[in-house]
């Protein structure tokens, strides 16, 4: 059995996952996906064979894992699969998906225009949220107070000319602690969750941003919920985001590279050896 | 083991236990690099790629 974990840039999860690999004597290979090209028409002489039995997506640009597992699943095993991935780039797409499968998440919408943005944020009423429908680490998410706040921003994203930041994908700003919910799931198990509270000159969570990482207990209903939201979108390794709200817990996004270092500093779970365990359980299977 | 950058000719100090694909960023001026190779004990990088808008989790 051979693990290939590709990257490309190898963070510390990365390198955990590749460590936990090696102590269970399993043969691991890191490969750099800027480095190795992949055939999809077959040529003589050329192959994607270095690739082992199964291959952890982890790569850094999510535009570059999500064409690389829809290439690479043609012949491998591949997690996250092309199909989760699609759903978990874009914040869009996991939003439709989650209302289809009846997942409680925020209230939202989408404008196409300058001027549709701001028609719609008024009917929305402020204070909202924007945020870019792929992006990460609460990168470009910002919090809009009222109409002005709301003209300055949408007229600057029109000025930069990039086809995803003309999507004005707005969401309703739930009043929430002072904290979000980050669970890791890994097939049909949460095998650890956190909290992720803000810090304090931020109203993100995002660890990226300094949020802090405390151990969370879930309630079994909440557990349900996060359950439905990762199957939701497909089995895989997954980071469900959601928010304690007035109206129960909204899940938010779901993230398809999951980062665990935060939750590995607070959590007893060894989440890179969980990790590994599913992907050879897979194989197998 | 210690190499130079290239943009500002200070010293980084790249882990011994650094593996290929690996960051390190130069402490003066911050520019980042990723380790290409460790050859005979020299570490070899390259300029690394910068943030991009699809970049995260």
């Amino acid at each position: 059995m051979e693990l290939s974990i590709l990257y490309d840039r190898l963070r510390w999860e990365e390198k955990a996952i590749a460590e936990e690999a090696k102590k269970m004597e399993i043969n691991v290979s890191l490969i750099d996906a800027k480095s190795h090209p992949l055939i999809l028409v077959g040529e003589d002489g050329l192959t994607n064979s270095k690739f082992g039995d199964v291959v952890l997506e982890r790569c850094m640009s999510h535009i570059r894992g999500l064409y690389y597992a829809a290439v690479l699943e043609k012949e491998k095993l591949v997690i996250n699969s092309y199909k989760v991935l699609s759903l978990t780039t874009n914040k869009l797409l996991t939003t439709l998906t989650l209302d289809r499968a009846n997942v409680p998440t925020p209230k939202t919408a989408v404008a196409f225009s300058l001027e549709s943005a701001l028609e719609l944020a008024d009917k929305m009423g402020y204070p909202l949220v924007i945020k870019p429908i792929i992006g990460s680490w609460g990168r470009m998410v910002a919090c809009i107070r009222d109409r002005r706040e709301a003209e300055a921003l949408f007229e600057t994203r029109e000025m930069l000319h990039e086809p995803l930041q003309q999507i004005y994908y707005l969401q309703e700003y739930v009043k929430r602690p002072p904290r979000d919910i980050r669970a890791i799931v890994v097939g049909d198990e949460i095998i650890t969750s956190i909290y992720r509270y803000q810090p304090e000159d931020d109203w993100r969570t995002n660890v990226a941003r300094g949020g802090a990482a405390v151990l969370a207990k879930l309630e079994p209903g909440q557990e349900e919920i996060i359950i439905k939201a990762a199957k939701a979108v497909g089995e895989g390794v997954l980071g469900v985001d959601a928010m304690e709200s007035e109206r129960g817990l909204l899940v938010h996004e779901i993230n398809g590279c999951v980062e665990f270092k935060g939750a590995s500093s607070v959590s007893t779970v060894n989440i890179p050896k969980r990790i590994v365990d599913y992907a050879v359980e897979k194989v197998k299977r | 083991m210690k190499t130079v950058c290239e943009v500002c000719g200070g010293d980084i100090e790249v882990p011994d236990d650094a593996i290929k694909g690996e960051i390190v960023s130069c402490p003066d001026c911050g520019s980042e690099y990723e380790v290409v190779e460790i050859k005979g004990g020299e570490p070899i990088l390259k300029p690394a790629e910068e943030i991009g808008e699809d970049w995260g989790e």
